[in-house]
């Protein structure tokens, strides 16, 4: 039963989107605030990510946005004092957090009891020397292996049991700083990095297993003891590869029932001995070739695993487990809908798989190898009757370029090549491996290279032997049904049978949708969940006439497009916008439909929308959709750029679309009708002109004069984006942002080095209101995701905020906005000048939204459907500001990718963001530095100092407070030069001796770098060789003067001990402080 | 390009995998992920066609230690996707070779979803299953003749062993067995607790077992209408009391019978490898592994019959007991296999039931 004695609950949520840990907690915390709020229980919650929606004011009661650390949860609780704690949601952050309070007695003194699994279960299962011990007692297997804490013990370990060896730091996510070690050198580094990176200081040195299959269970346990395996998952890719970089499929396919129970026992039993009182994720290493196993990893916690296990199966592991926490049982748990407790193991009668989505497309540079520590940014998640159609689903789901298996690029290297790259364990190895299949290599073969199991092949095989298939036969109706079920798109079929679409079209075969329902079958679950199949009954159009014929008004629906996977460009906040589309859709008497493949998401969780489709986020899934649905519309502007992107096929396909028309959008995205835009407008812009070929980019700068800046059109977050300063380098960047724009002209602009501004706006198409205006800290020229920003501006002149507000307002008008927009303006020489217009939701409207205390997309969307804006009661124009200070502070997952330069460009690399929040500046910009994870220290370092020429003298400010603030400056030559010159003291160090370097990092004697990049990708320059290598080692490093600066502000903030003050967001905008001097 | 005729009139087309010919049965479904091969070789499917609802099928082929029985008792098989190229290392032949091998009919490529759906719907029917694509004609005469299709009247003795045999003869406990179509998951439940099994035939008369002075006896489960087995159930009634009796499955029911409950059939029964299971005395919840039709009509009990574990979805009674009478019986598959071995705890508790008893006796000797 639930605890009586609950009235208020602290929840902690997962920080910033980084790789390893992403939008699945936000949706764990949001399933966990509403399991809450249905039981009266206050929520304070803490978290410093202000994507995310378990951050809003209807989803808990109190919401801090504040960074995450000992003492702003100590101060929390002490202000709050709530009853419990939940710790087993917020990922790795939250749990060590929560252990952190623990050890502090915190929680003892405040008496806050830790809710669910308890302390000590945690630390059985994250300690490696605990664990260990306990799979011991438990007779579990484990790999051969050692805990070590000094490189002396992982040497002597690799001489007893040679290469490769496995090294995993304790308690980090997404096995940040492991990896597989084949050499002494490897070994070294890594460990030496591993140890840097555990916050305890201790790595697991482990025999490598790699080639056995690794399977994960989901378990949820109650006090009452009931254990249940609510999904078993299988890895495609085997041991070696980190599960979070796996294509996954659940259910497991190429088990026999006595080793899936065999697994399930030993989960069931460790989970027993843990006592955990929620989820848990437990990983297993089968071999191949016996029923040998080894316990790999046990996650006493909701994780990715969860996220994708819940919307495999339908069975909400969050709210299940949260409503565990507070006491209840399994059978006392009810599912709404249906009414049913969640006392049973679901059962599937569909597959499906999940592919990560990796950035290399953006980082071109990156090493993109795979191995124990995470890469992929999110994941997609595909749904198919079988295998082979969820399989190719799923591929289409990662919305690259390519829809196929097949001519990736492998098609042009001889058999013999391929077979050699196919030993390279990389994200592009299924395509290699169904090229080499296509290529007619021995299956056996292919096994024996890639050691994918067998069974998995012979399906990718049948998928390229239909492609065979399809090139060689004549198409009926027959051929065409099958290659349907096989998840082929009527845009491959065309081209590969030679067909016309019309052809295909007039075979009269449609897409049926079939339910998502937990049971298989078994009963009626009445759970609006759907995936798309070929000739099989339709379920989806039964099941909207029964809902309509149980309600007395039957409701016309509308269709919001999500977002996709994560990707570096387009996160969490496009999720929150599209979760806040379909809620106020809901309360407009409209039933909302969602379309969207992300498993890690609220947005597919089949209680937010009216009904959800897991379906790609591709023009023909989509149209299956609005086949069955008749929609009024579709809403295209919440769910990033790859909705928007898919605007023009829909309104071919003659759908409406909800908002700002596609004209609009059009001209906002194509570069002469926006330049014929805005000087119709009268609203100066930088020079610029799309070009289609070399020769015409090299004639338009002639023109515009260097610097400009090279992009693409139609990307996501300024992908192939670059500042270029002469030919040379034109030349160089010109062809792949080519590639990149696939098709559409390449833009160059004018760059103007000036202070960059940027705001969100609704618009009805007569008033418009902005919420406010940001302005960037870093000048112009660094992408506006990677950029720091403050809120409200606090460096533009009144007489240019009116011409920013005049404009946007001139521009809403003239386009026609209907909804959101973003613009972003440079100010440069006090002239005013628009170098973007979004037609759409952004990146900053979560922040905006909050903040400010307007509900953005509820406004747009009301506005959308026809209502006024001056209704909502902020007014129009620009919204009052508050007291509030926020800065955004962009995080990065450096330590995750290898080999890419930490330099901000204009193209965006940043994973996430965090929000520092005060009613002083200085405050809010110390809190953002903090909950970024940036140091502080009242013991100065050595700060190494590299500017190029281009950067000396603007630098000069804050050369001078650095010395001043006391730190000890190492500059390389040229910028020795320049500060003796100056007179400020500093020690010459050769022309970056990286050793040297190397091992201050590793010993903590550096603290940070300041080092303006020399422009050039040239990836052997020493000046990237040092940015990389001090990421790893988690050094700070900044590339842009203005961030320095501002961390310098920050640092001055720190030094003077001054203590810092937390409150919710709420109490943030309604502060009236006293203010002597104004 | 084969058939399936439901009794309903519905008919379903698809491909052959398995054994060529037609067979009538009663159509069942069963929602486990896992385990083909253990449910395919299950006495209790005796003339069923069974719908897999798991699409993939075959991918592990059938290996040599997963049979519960040397025969397949079954006569159709109806799955989604056939996989012909099976990987895992124990196995042996294909599913396909294997049906072929053992006369039963596989359909593939079958909606099998709606079919579900619709046993669900409909109930469990009865059905007739052809590797060939037959026409019109031969479908309403089909229909016609399935309407009064019946389990066998000697159901029992083919799915039983003919002669009495003894496993595991070191064993301490002397234990008998009713082998009603008995899976070998239980024998060796049963000989891995210690037990020294004489395995009888369905039709063995209740004086051969007192005569044998067994600790205890099992009833096994087995396939067909408990209703029409009056004899099995007579025996049972004059074993009550004479020596602790354990039933499972075919064995709860016959035992639900001989103590005077009514047993009655299901719409489509419980057949999975994960059914949650309550035990009434201690609110401990167990997944089950279950294969049956028929339940006992919870309105009907005798008083003497005490429930120990009911359904957690449908709260029909899983286990009873009669202590006085040292009769013990569970409607799941506490040997599980395909399924969770969660329950295996209660061959433990009825070998402690024997012991006790075992000593209890010994005990009145000594007295003597």
């Amino acid at each position: 039963m639930k605890d009586r004695f609950l009235k208020k609950v602290l929840v902690i949520g997962s920080g910033p989107i980084v790789i390893g840990q992403a939008a699945e907690f936000d949706y764990a915390g949001v399933q966990a605030c509403r399991a809450l709020r249905e039981e009266n229980i206050e929520i304070v919650l803490v978290n410093s990510n202000p994507a995310t929606i378990m951050t809003d004011e209807e989803i808990a009661n109190k919401v801090y946005i504040e960074p995450l650390n000992a003492d702003s949860l100590t101060q929390i609780i002490k202000k709050e004092r709530p009853q419990g704690l939940i710790a087993t949601l917020g990922g790795q952050t939250a749990l060590n957090l929560a252990c952190e309070l623990d050890k502090l007695g915190v929680l003892k003194e405040y008496k806050v009891k830790i809710l669910g699994t308890d302390i000590e279960a945690i630390k059985s299962a994250e300690d490696r020397e605990l664990f260990k011990n306990l799979m011991q007692k438990l007779d579990i297997p484990t790999p051969q292996s050692e805990i070590v804490s000094n490189y002396e013990d992982a040497y002597k370990f690799y001489k007893k049991i040679g290469f490769p060896i496995i090294i995993r730091p304790a308690f980090t996510l997404g096995g940040s700083g492991g990896g597989i070690a084949r050499t002494e050198q490897e070994l070294e580094q890594i460990v030496s990095i591993g140890l840097k990176q555990s916050p305890i200081s201790q790595v697991l040195v482990e025999k490598s297993i790699a080639g056995y299959k690794e399977i994960e269970f989901e378990i949820i346990r109650d006090a009452n003891d009931t254990a249940l395996s609510i999904c078993n998952m299988e890895n495609i890719d085997p041991i070696g590869i980190h599960t979070g970089d796996s294509f996954v499929v659940a259910p497991c396919q190429t088990l026999i029932d006595s080793e899936i129970q065999m697994l399930r026992n030993k989960a069931v039993k460790i989970v027993r001995a843990l006592k955990i009182e929620g989820s848990c994720n437990v990983q297993f290493a089968l071999d191949t070739m016996s029923d040998k196993y080894y316990i790999i990893e046990v996650n006493p916690r909701v994780s990715r695993s969860s996220a994708l296990a819940s919307k495999a199966t339908g069975y909400p592991i969050a709210k299940v487990a949260t409503k565990i926490a507070i006491g209840y049982n399994l059978q006392e748990i009810k599912n709404s809908i249906n009414n049913k407790n969640y006392a049973y193991e679901p059962n599937i009668d569909y597959v499906v798989v999940k592919i990560p989505r990796w950035p290399f497309d953006k980082f071109s540079t990156g090493d993109r190898i795979l191995g124990t520590k995470m890469k992929a940014t999110g994941e997609i998640m595909a749904i198919g009757r079988t295998f082979v159609s969820a399989f190719k689903k799923a591929i289409v789901s990662l919305e690259q370029k390519d829809t196929g298996l097949l001519n990736r690029g492998f098609n042009e290297l001889t058999n013999d090549e391929l077979l050699q790259e196919l030993y390279i364990q990389d994200d592009r190895r299924i395509f290699r491996l169904a090229q080499a299949l296509n290529n007619g290599n021995d299956i056996n073969k292919l096994c024996a290279i890639t050691k994918i199991n067998r069974w998995f092949i012979e399906k990718i095989n049948e998928i390229v032997l239909m492609e065979q298939e399809l090139i060689k036969s004549p198409l009926d109706r027959e051929l065409y049904l099958r290659a349907k079920e096989f998840g082929f798109l009527d845009e491959e079929i065309s081209t590969l049978s030679q067909n016309s679409i019309e052809t295909l079209r007039d075979f009269k075969i449609d897409a049926d949708f079939r339910l998502v329902d937990t049971c298989a079958g078994l009963y009626d679950a009445g759970i609006p969940y759907f995936y798309s199949t070929y000739n099989e009954v339709d379920e989806a159009v039964d099941f909207k006439e029964k809902t309509a014929s149980e309600s007395k008004k039957p409701k016309e629906n509308i269709i919001v497009l999500g977002s996709g996977p994560i990707r570096i460009g387009q996160g969490i906040e496009f999720d929150y916008c599209s979760v806040h589309a379909a809620w106020q859709l809901n309360k407009n008497g409209y039933e909302s439909v969602m379309i969207n493949s992300n498993p890690e998401t609220l947005s597919t969780d089949y209680d937010v929308a009216t009904r959800l489709y897991f379906e790609p986020l591709h023009i023909e899934y989509i149209m299956n959709v609005i086949k069955k649905e008749k929609p009024k519309g579709v809403l295209v502007q919440f769910g990033g750029q790859s909705a928007i992107n898919l605007a023009s096929k829909l309104e071919g396909e003659g759908v409406k679309i909800l908002g700002t028309s596609l004209n609009s959008i059009n001209t906002a995205e194509d570069r002469k009708a926006f330049e014929k835009l805005l000087k119709d407008l009268d609203i100066a812009q930088p020079k610029g002109c799309a070009v289609t070929t070399t020769t015409a980019a090299l004639n338009a700068v002639k023109e515009i004069g260097y610097p400009v800046l090279v992009r693409p059109s139609y990307v996501i977050g300024g992908r192939g984006m670059q500042v270029v300063y002469n030919d040379e380098e034109l030349l160089t960047y010109i062809e792949e942002a080519f590639k990149f724009s696939n098709g559409h002209p390449v833009l160059i602009d004018q760059y103007l080095e000036g202070q960059e501004v940027e705001l969100d706006l609704i618009s009805d198409g007569k008033n418009i209101l902005i919420p406010g205006i940001c302005e960037h800290i870093e000048r112009a020229g660094i992408h506006s995701g990677d950029s720091m920003s403050i809120y409200p501006s606090q460096n533009i002149s009144r007489k240019n905020e009116k011409i920013i507000v005049k404009y946007a307002s001139k521009i809403a008008k003239k386009l026609n906005i209907k909804g959101l927009a973003n613009i972003q303006f440079i100010i440069k020489d006090d002239k005013v000048y628009v170098i973007e217009v979004n037609p759409r939701a952004s990146r900053t409207v979560p922040i905006m939204s909050k903040v400010t205390g307007i509900p953005m997309v509820n406004i747009a969307l009301d506005a959308i459907l026809g209502k006024s804006i001056k209704r909502a009661g902020f007014g129009v124009g620009l919204y009052k500001k508050s007291d509030l200070i926020s800065v955004k502070m962009p995080i990065f997952s450096w330590q995750k990718l290898n080999r890419i330069d930490p330099a901000l460009a204009p193209e965006m690399k940043s994973t996430g963001e965090v929000l520092g929040v005060d009613t002083d500046y200085k405050k809010a910009l110390y809190k953002a530095f903090l909950a970024g994870g940036y140091k502080f220290s009242k013991s100065k370092q050595r700060v190494l100092v590299s500017l190029n020429d281009h950067y000396k003298k603007p630098a000069l400010p804050m050369l001078k407070r650095l010395f001043k603030q006391g730190f000890f400056i190492m500059a390389t030559w040229g910028t020795h030069k320049f500060l003796e010159k100056n007179g400020i003291p500093s020690k010459m160090i050769e022309k970056f001796m990286i050793d040297k370097l190397q091992k201050r990092m590793k010993d903590g004697r550096l603290s940070f770098i300041i080092n303006t990049p020399t422009l050039g990708k040239n990836s052997q320059h020493a000046g990237f060789e040092i940015r990389t290598i001090a990421q790893m080692y988690n050094i700070a490093t900044f590339s842009s003067i203005d961030t320095a600066s501002a961390y310098l502000s920050a640092y001055k903030v720190f030094d003077r001990n001054t203590s810092l003050e937390y409150d919710t967001i709420t109490n943030y905008r309604k502060k009236k402080t006293f203010k002597m001097f104004k | 390009m084969g058939t399936l005729i439901l009794q309903d009139g519905s008919v379903f087309k698809g491909k052959t995998f398995g054994a060529l010919g037609g067979y009538e049965g009663e159509i069942v479904f069963n929602t486990s992920p896992f385990g083909y091969q253990k449910i395919l070789s299950d006495p209790s499917y005796f003339k069923q066609i069974v719908v897999f609802a798991n699409p993939e099928m075959g991918n592990c082929a059938i290996n040599d230690a997963d049979f519960e029985s040397e025969n397949t008792d079954l006569v159709g098989v109806v799955i989604k996707n056939y996989c012909n190229s099976a990987s895992h290392y124990r196995s042996r032949e294909s599913l396909a070779d294997f049906l072929r091998k053992k006369g039963v009919v596989g359909l593939c490529d079958i909606d099998t979803r709606t079919l579900v759906k619709k046993i669900t719907q409909v109930g469990t029917m009865n059905a007739f299953i052809t590797s060939n694509n037959v026409n019109d004609e031969f479908i309403k005469e089909k229909l016609a003749q399935i309407q009064s299709f019946k389990f066998p009247s000697d159901t029992l003795a083919q799915v039983s062993t003919a002669n009495r045999y003894i496993l595991n003869p070191q064993g301490k406990i002397n234990a008998a067995i009713i082998d009603y179509g008995v899976k070998k998951s239980y024998l060796n439940a049963l000989i891995k607790r210690n037990c020294k099994l004489t395995v009888y035939p369905s039709e063995v008369n209740s004086k051969e077992i007192l005569d044998n002075n067994f600790d205890a006896l099992f009833l096994s489960n087995g396939p067909g209408n408990p209703n029409e087995y009056v004899f099995q159930v007579s025996q049972i009634k004059n074993l009550m009391g004479k020596l602790p009796i354990f039933g499972v499955g075919l064995g709860f029911n016959i035992l639900a019978l001989a103590a005077g409950a009514a047993v009655d059939k299901m719409k489509f029964g419980h057949r999975s490898s994960s059914i949650g299971v309550i035990n009434l005395e201690n609110n401990k919840i167990y997944m089950t592994c279950q294969n049956h039709q028929w339940t006992i009509d919870s309105d009907n009990l005798t008083n003497i019959m005490r429930p120990t574990y009911k359904n957690l979805d449908d709260n029909t009674i899983e286990g009873f007991e009669i202590s006085s009478l040292a009769i013990y019986a569970v409607q799941f598959e506490p040997y599980a296999n395909p399924g969770s071995e969660d329950c295996g705890f209660i061959f433990d508790e009825w070998m402690n039931i024997i012991k006790k008893d075992i000593e209890k006796i010994n005990g009145v000797k000594n007295e003597r």
